[in-house]
């Protein structure tokens, strides 16, 4: 008998397990029902987006961020174009920082909520996901309404926005965030006081500050644990600097406080969006820099010199300066940056993508230790990661 | 990354570092291969707790020719840091920052599964996103970047289309 109870049990878990919203293993070593150690085995979605970068013009590139991470499309074209415009040391127009910014935060938004709805399914609260999913398809619809594509829109430039926004949106904006809240309050309703569901996520999965500290966690994950850090605020980008937001923080570091920052967040992501509304006002939203942007079509008929300008954008691309930056957006899943460097031909020399799912799944195994093992299921999912964003 | 304090942090490492570079508000300390441990840890010290990222650049066939970066992040007050790493392509070794940032691990072992740079002192230096049984280290200039062969009778694996073919550096 006391042989047996000393004994510790392997369970594999994955890579195709519904919990682990793509393909992810996690071999754990159990105890009883405790578990003692877990290896997250990765690299079942690696498709080698990196390698591919450096074979492809800066301009061409634009296609592979939304394909990284597919929940928040806008924000991935945002952080790219971003370090681009970083790298040639330029800034998009003031309309297009204010439209990219009103867009990602709808992006933020529709990512968080499919977070909401897939992790209540988790815990078997299955009534919450066509909710979320259809309140997310409104978004969609905006997203689709502005590039003409719901998710790999490929609508940012470098140096600005493909084309401006059409017509009727900004009244279809207002619409939507003037829904959303009140939607939230609704799902509140249904799960902040719910007792089944607080008794699966307080306590569970707990981070402390420190760990999360030690192991680069950003996003809801690190605020959830009282990591005051915000992209957004700590270097803001994109123009963030003029807006006036929150950045909610939790205290216990479990899945229920990464619960109420994220519930929090999709709130200031609308408090964000009406004010950027406000300040939409007519201008250009493509930089005037023929170096960088195409020149306008009228321009072709009349002049020689933006003939050739086009060809050689056509051509051959845009040529940025030999360097390397890194720049960094809020994602919804946390810091997200790209590392690039240039020698000064077409094609970059490297591109990094700094994923946050990769850093904040590497605390796993600290956040699960001595849980049980169906607490694994409300961890991973109070995670957030995209299989996508993890494995690039 | 602006920062409130260049010169203090550039006068911090000027013992450890053998250049330093500015570019876009951005500074970059080159430090050799023996001091990293403890640029990493003075670094820790001085408030960037946050090790955001660690990863490597291969600049075959120019040498040395790693470069291995490491991103530091201070949350409060906001800065950025940057310590680079050149590594010969013969001996791509560098001791581990796992013991400083326990986050290194597997940043480490993403940059050993693409670039091939050992990281002695790492716990579990392992691939980690190609198949154990993988042969080469797929970010290495070196390492093509053709189609996968298939069983067909006469399949050649192309390289993926050049249609904008990559032109030589430009002076600004």
């Amino acid at each position: 008998m006391n042989e047996l109870t000393r004994e510790t049990i392997v369970l594999n878990m994955g890579p195709h397990h519904p919990s682990t919203h793509g393909v992810l293993r996690l071999i754990v070593e159990l105890e009883g029902e405790v578990i003692i150690r877990t290896e997250p085995v990765i690299g079942y979605l690696h498709t080698g987006f990196e390698k591919e970068m450096e074979t492809r013009t800066y301009h061409q590139n634009i296609v592979f961020p939304p394909r990284i991470e597919y929940l928040a499309t806008m924000i991935e074209e945002h952080a790219y174009v971003l370090a681009v415009e970083k790298l040639l040391g330029i800034r998009a127009p003031r309309r297009a920082e204010v439209i990219r910014v009103i867009l990602a935060e709808l992006s933020r938004i529709a990512s968080h909520l499919i977070w909401l709805g897939t992790s209540a399914v988790d815990v078997n609260v299955t009534s919450l996901l066509m909710y979320c999913f259809n309140d997310r398809e409104r978004i969609m619809d905006l997203l689709e309404m502005v590039s003409g594509q719901r998710m790999m829109h490929g609508y940012m430039r470098i140096g600005g926005l493909q084309w401006d926004l059409p017509e009727g949106f900004v009244e279809r904006v207002r619409g939507v965030i003037d829904d959303v809240p009140r939607r939230l309050d609704e799902y509140e309703g249904l799960l902040t006081d719910n007792l089944i569901w607080r008794e699966r996520t307080e306590g569970v999965a707990v981070l402390t500050r420190d760990d999360a500290l030690r192991y680069g966690c950003t996003g809801p994950i690190g605020r959830g644990s009282g990591l005051s850090y915000d992209v957004r605020k700590a270097f803001p980008y994109g123009g963030y600097e003029e807006y006036d937001f929150d950045v909610p923080l939790g205290v216990a570091g479990d899945a229920y406080a990464r619960y109420l920052v994220r519930l929090e967040e999709m709130r200031q992501s609308c408090r964000i969006i009406r004010q950027a509304l406000d300040r939409l006002e007519p201008g250009p939203v493509l930089v005037d820099d023929r170096k960088v942007a195409l020149p306008p079509r009228r321009e072709l008929v009349r002049s020689m010199e933006a003939v050739i300008h086009q060809f050689k954008l056509v051509s051959e691309g845009i040529h940025p300066p030999a360097g390397e930056v890194y720049s960094a957006v809020e994602s919804p899943r946390g810091e997200k940056g790209y590392f690039i460097v240039s020698d000064g031909s077409n094609r970059p020399v490297r591109v990094r993508v700094r994923a946050p799912s990769f850093t904040n799944l590497q605390a796993l195994p600290v956040m699960i230790f001595r849980n049980t093992v169906a607490d694994v299921v409300v961890a991973i999912a109070s995670i957030d990661i995209v299989l996508g964003d993890v494995d690039r | 990354m602006t920062d409130p304090r260049p010169d203090d942090l550039a006068r911090m490492f000027q013992d450890l570092t053998e250049a330093e570079v500015w570019f876009r508000d951005e500074l970059t300390l080159f430090i050799p291969r023996e001091h990293i441990p403890d640029a990493l840890t003075r670094a820790r010290e001085h408030g960037f707790i946050l090790l955001t990222d660690l990863t490597a650049v291969d600049r075959h066939p120019q040498e040395p020719r790693f470069e291995v970066v490491y991103l530091l992040t201070s949350p409060a007050p906001p800065a950025r840091l940057r310590l680079t790493v050149r590594l010969p392509g013969a001996e791509p070794v560098l001791p581990s920052a796992v013991a400083v940032f326990p986050a290194a691990n597997w940043l480490e072992r993403e940059v050993f599964d693409m670039f091939g740079i050992r990281f002695p002192g790492h716990p579990d230096l392992k691939r980690i996103l190609m198949p154990d049984d993988w042969e080469g280290h797929p970010l290495r200039k070196d390492f093509p970047l053709v189609e996968e062969p298939v069983e067909f009778v006469g399949h050649v694996p192309k390289p993926p289309s050049a249609i904008i073919p990559k032109t030589p550096p430009r002076q600004a």
